[in-house]
Order: structure tokens, then sequence, then C-alpha cells
């Protein structure tokens, strides 16, 4: 009886949403005639690195903060066990061992390519930080990499580095006018260090939101 | 009927179903297994849309690492029922 109630509803809200999303009117600004013309003083060549890390660079700035808070959140409930937990390495599959110690490198090489490639084509910070977290996590899961119990300065630093590189870039660069317009020259190379840190900090990020945890 | 129309809605068909399944299968262990499974046809319907940038990130945080996160937690969870 609920349960029909709410499958009706629900499809009521369904329709309405197809009813509103056809009746958008067409956007006023044509953002991608906007970002081709400009990408000649972004300093990269990939419109969506353009637009991620210059044009809206305060977007990605307050993203990796919001993800250095949730995982300032998870290291506050996390639990703390003093006992830490042993290592399962003698117990773990001796295949998944050697299939992780193959795979890592090529990992590591795979981020550093999608962070390089990110300047004229698909790639960037965020799919490299993902494939090193993803990296980390593999290595933790074949017994290889024991969780973390309590950050280090240097991996709080690690953790923190990205985004406090992208606010002292944005710090530095406010007698510009507007919030991180880099300098057409600069550009490039200030997006390149910029994404550099914040692939290093968004893998310690993302593997510490599983490895704080287990 | 071509063949890229007829693609798209095999995609969209499985995304529905998949999405359906993990939300009413009773099993946790085979929701999170379709959940990845969902993940990964997430990532192919932002590559038919022309956007490899959002697939990529699809495929390594959406499928993979929120799949692996969730399978750790059926194993907490499983851990502590056990003693």
């Amino acid at each position: 009886m609920i349960r029909s109630a709410v499958v009706i509803l629900a499809a009521l809200f369904a329709a309405a949403l197809i009813v509103a999303f056809l009746d958008l009117p067409p956007a006023e600004i044509d953002l991608p005639a906007a970002v081709t013309a400009n990408m000649a003083i972004s300093g990269v060549d990939h419109p969506v690195t353009a637009v991620l890390l210059n044009f809206r660079g305060y977007d990605t700035l307050l993203e990796i903060g919001v993800l250095l808070l949730a995982l300032i959140v998870v290291l506050a409930v996390a639990p703390r066990e003093e006992v830490a937990a042993p290592l399962v390495a003698s117990a773990a599959d001796p295949v998944l061992q050697t299939l992780a110690r193959i795979a890592v490198p090529l990992m590591l090489l795979a981020a550093v390519y999608l962070l390089w490639a990110g300047a004229h084509q698909t790639g960037g910070a965020f799919q490299a930080g993902a494939v090193l977290a993803a990296a980390a996590v593999l290595l933790h899961l074949a017994g290889l990499l024991p969780g973390w119990s309590a950050p280090g300065l240097s991996l709080r630093g690690g953790l923190a580095a990205g985004f406090l590189v992208f606010l002292a870039v944005a710090a530095a660069l406010l007698t510009e006018g507007a919030l991180l317009q880099y300098p057409p020259a600069w550009a490039g190379a200030l997006i390149l260090l910029v994404e550099a840190t914040l692939a290093v900090s968004l893998g310690l990020i993302l593997a510490g939101l599983f490895l704080f945890l287990s | 009927m071509n063949v890229d129309l007829a693609f798209d809605l095999l995609l969209a068909a499985a995304l529905l179903w998949s999405a359906w399944r993990t939300l009413a299968t009773p099993d946790i262990f085979r929701a999170v297994i379709l959940f990845i499974v969902f993940g990964l046809l997430l990532t192919l319907a932002w590559a038919r849309l022309a956007a490899p940038d959002i697939a990529l990130a699809e495929a390594a945080i959406g499928a993979g690492l929120t799949g692996a996160l969730l399978l750790d937690a059926i194993g907490v969870l499983r851990g502590r029922k056990k003693p």
C-alpha cells in the first residue's frame, strides 16, 4: 500500500522533472565559443583542463578544499585503535601479491602519463590522482601496504600540499585583478605545478579514505 | 535501425536494469557487484556522450575506488559478525 503510493509519487516526480527539462529555455551564453576563443591565453591545449584550472580555477580550488575537509572528518570519526592490526601479508594470496607488484609500477606510469596528457587531451590531475589511489588500495588489499593508523608529518604535508600550493598560487596572483587569473606567459607552468601537486594530494586523500578506515 | 541508436538504447536499458537490481537485490555482496557494473556501464554512457574526461573519472572513482571501499566495508561487517 505504502509502497505503491511511493512508486506513484516517484513516477510523478520523474515525469515533472522530464517536463521541466524539456521546458528549459536554450542557454543564453554560448560558453563553448567563449572557451574556444580564449584557448590561446589559457596555457593549455585541452578545453576541459583550461576550464577546470584556468577559467573556473576557483571551482577546482574549492573542490580540493572540500575533499581535504572530508578526509579530515574521516580522520576525526575513524576508530583510533592503539593495537595496529597485523598485516595480513602472510595469509595473502601470492598470485595477488605478484600481480600487485607488477601492476603498481605500471599504474604509477599511467598516472604520470594522465597528468602530462591533461595539457592537450583527455586526462588531468583528478584522473591521475584516482589511479594513484587505486594503486595504493591494490597494494593494501594484496597485503603489501599496511593501513594508515595515524598520519605522520610527511603524510599530513602530502595530504594538504595540493590545496596549499593551489591557495598559494591563487594568493600570489591576487594582484592580477581577478581570482586565479594567470598571466598568459606563466599559465602553462603554473597549471602544471598546481596539477602535479593536486594529483599527489588527491591520490593520498582518496587512498586515505580507504586506508585510514581499514 | 542504425547501430548507434540500437547500442544507446541497449546501454540505457542496461543502466536502468542494473540500477534497479542494485537497489532491489537482498544480497549485499551482489548489490555491490551490481553497483560496480552500473558504474562501468555509466562510464560507457559518458564515453558515448563524447565526454571522455568524465568517463575516466567515473571509471576510476565511481566504479573502482567506491567499489573497493564498499567491498572492504562488507568484509569488515562480516568480520565483526563472526566472533
